[in-house]
C-alpha cells in the first residue's frame, strides 16, 4: 500500500465527514432542543441540491447558486416546521417519525415533478475545477479542499455561535428548560423556529456542496440520512462535539474501509473470496461500528449533559 | 353479543373468504391478487403490531425480516431445493435468529436511539442484499420455482394460494391474540405502560422484550416467504426502509395494539395506493406516476388528526 493513496483516502474520508458533520450538526439540534425526530432532514439536503444546480444552471453564477441553495432551504425549513412539524413537538416519536415520513415521500414526489426522476447534472465553476499539489506526487481536487474547509469553518462558527453568543445561550436554556426559558419572557416558539431554519439551512449546505461529488437525484437525502444517524447514535444526541467526533469517525471508517478493506483482507484469505467479502463487509463496517460502541457505551461517546 | 370491534374483524374475514369466488364471477383475477398482496401484509403488520402496539418497541426495520424471508426461499430454490417444508420454516427460523441478534443489541436502548439502529441494521441488511451479486444484487431475480408442498397444496393455482394465506392470517390473528392476553404478553403491555413499576414488582422486560422481538420476527419471515411466492420476484427492495416505513404506517392507521388494526390499515394503505395509481381524477402527471405525492400528505394528515387509526372508529366510546 503506498501512502500517497493513503493520504488521499484520508483526504476523502475528511471530507465525507465533515458533511455528514453539518448534516448531523442540524439533526443533532433539533433534537436536542425540540426533541423532534426530524427524518425529513434528508429532504432538505435534497432541496438545497436542486435548488443550488438549478439556479447556477439558470445564472451561471457559483455565488448566487450558493446563497439561493442557502436562503432556500432555510425558508422551506421555516415553512415545514410552521405549516407541519409545530403541532409534532408534544407528541411522541413514533408520531414524528410517521408525519416527517410522509414529508419525505412528500418532497421526493415534488422534486421529481418538478426535476424529473432521473439524476440531474451538476457542475463546479472553471475556478474550483483545478487540483492543488500537496508535495510527495499528492494532488487533490481543489473542489474537495474547499468542502473540507467549509465544513471545518462551520463547525468552529457553530461552536462560537452555541457557546459564545446570546443566541447560543437561549438555544443552550431552551434546551434545558422550556418553560423557565417563555418564563423568562423568551419568544421560545420564535427560537424553535430559527434554529429549525438554521438547521435546514446547514443540510442545504450539505446538499449544495455534495451536488457536483455524488448524484443529484430524488431521494439522496435519505441516502445520507442513516449515515447520519449513524454518526449522531454513535456521538450521542444532542451533542454538537459527539456531532462532530461521529461525524469524523464515520467518514474516515467508511471511506477507508471501502479503500482498503478488500486488499487487507487477500492478505488473510484467499483474492477471490475477499472479492466478494470485501465490498459487503465495507458497506456494513460503519453498522457494525455502531453495534460495538452501543454494547460499551448505549448513549453514545459525547452524550449531552443535562 | 360480542364488542362492535370484534364483529368488523369477522366481517373482514368474511369479506376477504368471499373475495375469489367474486372475482371468478366478475372476471377480475387482479382482485384476487390485490387482496392476496394486502393479507400478507397484514401478516406482516401483524407480527409488528406486537412489538410496537402492544410492546411499544417502535422498531423502524421490520421489513428485515420480510426481507430474509424472502431471501430464504429465494436462494434455496436457486440451488433447486424447492420443497416448501424445507424452505418455509427455514425463512421464519433465519429471521429469528437475526432478529434475536439486533433485538439483542437495539433492546438495550430505548426511545430514539431504538429507532435509529433498527433503522439502521435493516439499511446494512438492505446493502447486504444489493451486494450480492449472484442473486442478482440491486436487480434482484426471478424466483426459480413456487414452493413446492409435495402435491397437498398447489401454490401455483391462484385461488389455492389464497385461501393459504387467508388461513395463516387467521391463524396468526388468534396467536398474536392469545400471545397479548397471556401472562407473557401482560408483562409485555406493563413494561410498555410502565416500565420503572414492571421492575418494582420484580419482572426484568428485557428478555420479555426480546423474546416478543423474536417472534414477531419470526412472523413477519414467515410473510415474507409468503411475499416472494406471491411477486415470483425477489429484489432488495422487500429490506428497504420505505417499506418499514410503510409497515409502521400500516400498523398506525389500522389503530395501534388493536386485533384488527394491522388487517385494517394494510388494507385501507394498499388500496389507496392502487386507487391513486389508477386514478382519472387530476392528470397524469400529478397522480399516477407521483401518487407517493399524495400517500406523503394522508400520512401528515392521519397522523396529525386521526390519532387512533381505523379500528378507533369502531371502538364505541374511549376504553
Amino acid at each position: 500500500m503506498n501512502l500517497v493513496l493513503v493520504a488521499e483516502q484520508t483526504l476523502n474520508g475528511l471530507q465525507l465527514g465533515v458533511m455528514l458533520f453539518l448534516m448531523a450538526a442540524g439533526l443533532t439540534l433539533v433534537f436536542g432542543i425540540m426533541n423532534l425526530v426530524n427524518l425529513a432532514h434528508g429532504s432538505l439536503y435534497m432541496v438545497g441540491a436542486y435548488l443550488a444546480t438549478y439556479i447556477f444552471q439558470a445564472t451561471g453564477s457559483w455565488a448566487l447558486s450558493i446563497l439561493g441553495g442557502l436562503g432556500g432551504t432555510f425558508i422551506v425549513g421555516i415553512l415545514t416546521e410552521v405549516i407541519a412539524l409545530r403541532t409534532l413537538y408534544e407528541r411522541d416519536h413514533l408520531d414524528q417519525v410517521l408525519a416527517t415520513f410522509g414529508l419525505i415521500l412528500f418532497f421526493n414526489e415534488l422534486v421529481a415533478i418538478l426535476w424529473g426522476r432521473t439524476a440531474i447534472y451538476s457542475t463546479i465553476p472553471q475556478y474550483l475545477s483545478g487540483h492543488v499539489e500537496l508535495g510527495a506526487g499528492l494532488r487533490y481536487p481543489l473542489y474537495r479542499m474547499v468542502i473540507i474547509g467549509v465544513g471545518l469553518a462551520v463547525a468552529a462558527l457553530l461552536w462560537y455561535v452555541v457557546t459564545r453568543t446570546r443566541l447560543g445561550m437561549l438555544i443552550r436554556a431552551g434546551a434545558s428548560n422550556r418553560t423557565m426559558v417563555a418564563a423568562l419572557g423568551v419568544n421560545i416558539r420564535l427560537l424553535y423556529t430559527i434554529v429549525f431554519g438554521f438547521g435546514a439551512a446547514l443540510a442545504g449546505l450539505a446538499g449544495l456542496l455534495s451536488g457536483p461529488v455524488y448524484a443529484v437525484q430524488p431521494g439522496m437525502g435519505e441516502l445520507i440520512l442513516i449515515q447520519v444517524f449513524v454518526v449522531i447514535v454513535i456521538g450521542g444526541i444532542g451533542s454538537i462535539r459527539g456531532a462532530l467526533a461521529g461525524a469524523l469517525i464515520v467518514g474516515m471508517v467508511d471511506t477507508l474501509g471501502r479503500a482498503f478493506l478488500k486488499p487487507m483482507l487477500a492478505t488473510i484469505i484467499s483474492p477471490a473470496a475477499a472479492d466478494t467479502l470485501g465490498p459487503s463487509l465495507a458497506s456494513m463496517l460503519i453498522y457494525l461500528l455502531m453495534a460495538i460502541v452501543l454494547a460499551f457505551r448505549p448513549a453514545g461517546l459525547f452524550p449531552a449533559r443535562g | 353479543m360480542p364488542a362492535p370491534r370484534t364483529l368488523v374483524l369477522f366481517a373482514l374475514l368474511a369479506v376477504l373468504a368471499a373475495v375469489p369466488p367474486l372475482a371468478a364471477a366478475f372476471n377480475e383475477p387482479f382482485y384476487l391478487d390485490l387482496f392476496r398482496r394486502i393479507m400478507i401484509f397484514s401478516i406482516a403488520a401483524l407480527s409488528l403490531n406486537l412489538i410496537l402496539g402492544y410492546g411499544g418497541m417502535v422498531s423502524f426495520g421490520h421489513a428485515a425480516y420480510l426481507g430474509i424471508g424472502a431471501y430464504s426461499v429465494g436462494i434455496l430454490a436457486f440451488y433447486d431445493i424447492t420443497s416448501g417444508w424445507l424452505q418455509w420454516p427455514l425463512a421464519i427460523g433465519a429471521s429469528a435468529i437475526l432478529a434475536a441478534a439486533i433485538g439483542a443489541v437495539s433492546i438495550r436502548t430505548s426511545g430514539i436511539y431504538f429507532i435509529m439502529i433498527t433503522l439502521a441494521f435493516t439499511q446494512m441488511l438492505y446493502y447486504f442484499g444489493i451486494s450480492l451479486e449472484e442473486f442478482g444484487g440491486d436487480d434482484g431475480m426471478r424466483l426459480k420455482a413456487k414452493s413446492d408442498f409435495s402435491g397437498l397444496i398447489d401454490l401455483n393455482d391462484p385461488t389455492a394460494f389464497y385461501y393459504l394465506v387467508l388461513a395463516l392470517l387467521v391463524v396468526l390473528l388468534w396467536l398474536v391474540h392469545r400471545i397479548v392476553n397471556s401472562r407473557f404478553g401482560r408483562v409485555i403491555r406493563a413494561a410498555h405502560s410502565n416500565e420503572a413499576r414492571t421492575r418494582a414488582i420484580g419482572l426484568s422486560p428485557y428478555p420479555y422484550r426480546l423474546a416478543a422481538f423474536v417472534i414477531a420476527g419470526a412472523i413477519c419471515g414467515l410473510a415474507g416467504a409468503l411475499l416472494v411466492n406471491h411477486t415470483a420476484y425477489l429484489t432488495p427492495d422487500f429490506m428497504n426502509w420505505t417499506r418499514s416505513g410503510e409497515l409502521m404506517f400500516m400498523v398506525i392507521l389500522g389503530g395501534i395494539a388493536t386485533t384488527s388494526g394491522p388487517l385494517l390499515g394494510a388494507a385501507a394503505l394498499l388500496l389507496l395506493e392502487d386507487w391513486l395509481q389508477g386514478s382519472d381524477l387530476l392528470p397524469k402527471d400529478w397522480v399516477r406516476d407521483h401518487w407517493q405525492l399524495y400517500l406523503g400528505l394522508v400520512l401528515i394528515l392521519v397522523v396529525v388528526f386521526a390519532k387512533r387509526g381505523l379500528a378507533g372508529l369502531f371502538a364505541g366510546r374511549h376504553e
